[in-house]
């Protein structure tokens, strides 16, 4: 039998801001099969010209209220690199810690609060609360301690206050990191309780697979999420000064979009490219946790990325702890940081909870920010999401509507979009 | 009937619902007390019949508006939740360009004519659409003021917020000023609730819950006098919440 189908998915749920899906399929053809994006444009950058230093971070924390560490943070490395501040290792330390704080309370979102109730055959994760599901309990558990992070680091869980160019504004005490120390090894076996409980769903995730680029942060001892070269698995290692010819964003004579390609059509950014680029750098616990997915590198599948989420939640939380310990061997030091106007352009990379993150900032001789340009992880995937979608359709069109509109959705939610991050409007389009 | 509420956002971070989902356990207290029958960013489930509609972000589009005015039409009571709803917060900024300029920064020569999802107007706060009938403030709001003013409008009573300014917040907590300190602060003329927590941390208040009605302005001048805050300095700090400059095309 020919299929026909008209899906048209609008607002998907469970993501964070406005995309749909349009596919309409005539006798067994894909007519059309689009991801679209409708999120209204918030125009960052635009927001940015003119602007003090100083004020740089706390306007581009609002781009994305679950990213807001990610973006403060590479907010104030584009600053510094910019004006050449340089910041001390107790700095890069507590940074670490903070960005491991929020890849945790942002996976443990995706993977607990989103994905999850897809595996459990739930809506939402409200009737899971309800019924008090064990696996949700330790979920919440984990959340709450990846709040508790970001609130000792940056005083607030979502917008960082203490954050400021050249360092902290204030630092937590000796006592307090102790204590947060006590609380992410207990962390332990709660995560390995969730990771048990969504071990036991797993096989609800598509088995599908479609090779793509990966590109991901990649540094020489140790998993690299605050910095790093770019990695990219089709060209190799490049310096951050190259970013532009491997972000590339352009627009389609026939569309509107903007969107990003580098050695093919698209390619791929976030846990899972992280995964893939750098896995054997990632500590026991996290490889321990890997191997009960049977999860190895290179993997093609995408649905899988929540998968590598879980698997980086492990590994932040056991890296802070080695974090924790260094601050607590070598003791916390109230800095001064010297911060001097001189104009220059600066570039700030770092790896946020869902993939690359770029900030550029160009600084004049008062002190302003005169050009600024954000390229964020969404924009990189969304191609990929589409290439993924053609893929697909294809492998399940004979299966019920409603399975059909389920997967396509469970595809777009294992990327994790964050379309609030939209700070170039997307409406990608392929005909 | 337990009252149901539904979250809609618009042209935000998402920062305040995600704080929703940061109320952790107590968010199975606020589920005891009402249904939420809507909320895209956390639940499929979807119903078009609710008693309250939360309303998170600011209005920038005409198919903004129209989305606005039928939720409006719906619900018995809005609430505006977090500064891009309430005053606009930092969408406003960008108010200070014509649209096509911001176009333009940010989409290069794209021609983006007749489409409506760029179709955009100067970033309005919800109440300058429709009526609003309840604010939780700030950027991002207090977890705990929104459980506060959630439940009191379905207990009947009026919610209240602090009429008095962040100092007051920030004098009881004993901090250092950081004015002391040479940062620029907006504590004197912005509605507390927030437990002066910027200054808490050493950061000057930015402002977010917006300026009191009755701001003591002139004493605030003397204070921007007496520490010598060059006024272009603080006049950029002024903007971050509470842009009021407007240019339409
Ligand atoms: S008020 Fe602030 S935290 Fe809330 S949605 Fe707007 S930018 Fe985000
Ligand atoms: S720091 Fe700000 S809020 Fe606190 S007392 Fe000084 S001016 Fe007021
Ligand atoms: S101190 Fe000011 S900027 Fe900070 S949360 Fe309170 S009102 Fe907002």
């Amino acid at each position: 039998m020919k299929r026909n189908l008209n899906i048209h998915i609008n607002h998907i749920t469970r993501v964070e801001g406005h995309g749909s899906i349009v596919l309409n399929v005539k006798a067994g053809r894909i007519e059309k099969l689009q991801w679209n994006i409708l999120e209204a444009p918030r125009f960052f950058e635009a927001i940015l010209r003119g602007k003090h230093f100083n004020q740089l971070q706390s306007i581009t924390s609002r781009i994305c209220g679950i990213c807001s560490i990610g973006h403060s943070l590479a907010s104030l490395k584009a600053t510094e690199a910019a004006l050449g501040v340089e910041i001390s290792e107790q700095t890069v330390l507590l940074r670490r810690l903070a960005l491991h704080g929020e890849n945790m309370q942002s996976h443990i979102l995706h993977v607990g609060y989103l994905a999850a109730p897809d595996l459990f055959g739930a809506d939402s994760i409200i009737p899971l609360l309800k019924n008090e599901h064990k696996a949700v309990i330790n979920i919440v558990r984990i959340h709450r301690l990846a709040n508790s992070m970001s609130d000792l680091i940056c005083g607030r869980t979502t917008h960082p206050l203490r954050f400021c160019v050249g360092g902290f504004t204030l630092l937590p005490t000796l006592k307090e990191l102790q204590s947060l120390r006590e609380e992410l090894l207990n962390g332990i076996d709660t995560l390995r309780n969730a990771a048990e409980s969504i071990q036991a769903e797993v096989h609800h995730l598509p088995d599908f697979s479609r090779e793509t680029e990966y590109i991901a942060l990649t540094a020489e001892n140790l998993y690299a999420l605050y910095e790093g070269s770019v990695a990219s698995t089709d060209t190799g290692i490049h310096p951050l000064s190259e970013y532009l010819s491997l972000t590339n964003e352009y627009l389609l004579p026939h569309s509107t979009a903007k969107f990003t390609r580098h050695n093919r059509e698209s390619y791929m950014v976030g846990a899972l490219a992280r995964f893939n680029i750098n896995a054997t750098q990632l500590g026991s616990l996290a490889k321990e946790i890997a191997a009960r997915f049977d999860l190895t590198s290179p993997n093609y599948n995408p649905f899988m990325n929540t998968i590598a989420q879980l698997v980086e939640i492990a590994d932040s939380m056991e890296d802070s702890i080695a974090i924790i310990d260094e601050l607590l061997a070598r003791g916390l030091e109230e800095e001064q940081p010297e911060v001097k106007i001189r104009p220059g352009r600066g570039i700030g990379a770092l790896e946020v909870p869902r993939g690359i993150l770029f900030h550029d900032y160009t600084i004049d001789e008062q002190g302003n920010c005169s050009q600024a340009s954000c390229i964020i992880p969404t924009n990189q995937n969304n191609a990929n999401i589409q290439k993924d979608m053609e893929a697909l359709v294809p492998t399940i069109m004979n299966r019920p509507q409603k399975e059909i509109e389920l997967t396509l959705e469970m595809l777009v939610r294992a990327y994790d979009p964050c379309i609030s991050c939209s700070t170039h409007y997307l409406n990608v389009e392929f005909t | 009937m337990k009252p149901r509420v539904a979250v809609f956002d618009f042209a935000s971070c998402e920062g305040c619902e995600l704080q929703l989902f940061n109320l952790e356990e107590k968010f199975l207290d606020l589920i005891k007390i009402v249904d939420v029958v809507s909320f895209r960013e956390g639940m499929k489930e979807h119903s078009d019949l609710y008693d309250i509609a939360v309303i998170d972000g600011s209005i920038m589009r005409p198919m903004d508006v129209e989305r606005l005015k039928i939720i409006r039409k719906k619900a018995k009571t809005v609430v505006a939740l977090g500064a891009c709803a309430c005053i606009g917060g930092v969408n406003k900024l960008r108010n200070q360009w014509t649209s096509e300029n911001v176009r333009r920064e940010v989409y290069g020569d794209a021609n983006l004519e007749g489409n409506p999802l760029f179709d955009i107007f100067p970033a309005r706060a919800v109440d300058e659409v429709v009526k609003v009938d309840y604010y939780v403030p700030g950027c991002p709001i207090d977890r705990a003021e929104f459980t506060k003013v959630i439940t009191a409008v379905i207990m009947g009573r009026e919610p209240r917020l602090p009429s008095y300014p962040v100092c007051v917040e920030c004098k009881l907590r004993e901090n250092q000023c950081v004015f002391e300190l040479g940062m620029f602060c907006l504590g004197p003329i912005t509605r507390a609730g927030c437990n002066a927590i910027c200054p808490t941390h050493r950061k000057g208040c930015a402002g977010c819950r917006g300026f009191l009605e009755d701001a003591n302005m002139d004493a605030f001048k003397d204070v921007l006098r007496k520490y010598k805050i060059p006024m272009d300095e603080w006049l950029k700090c002024f903007d971050m919440f509470n842009c009021k400059i407007k240019r339409e095309k």
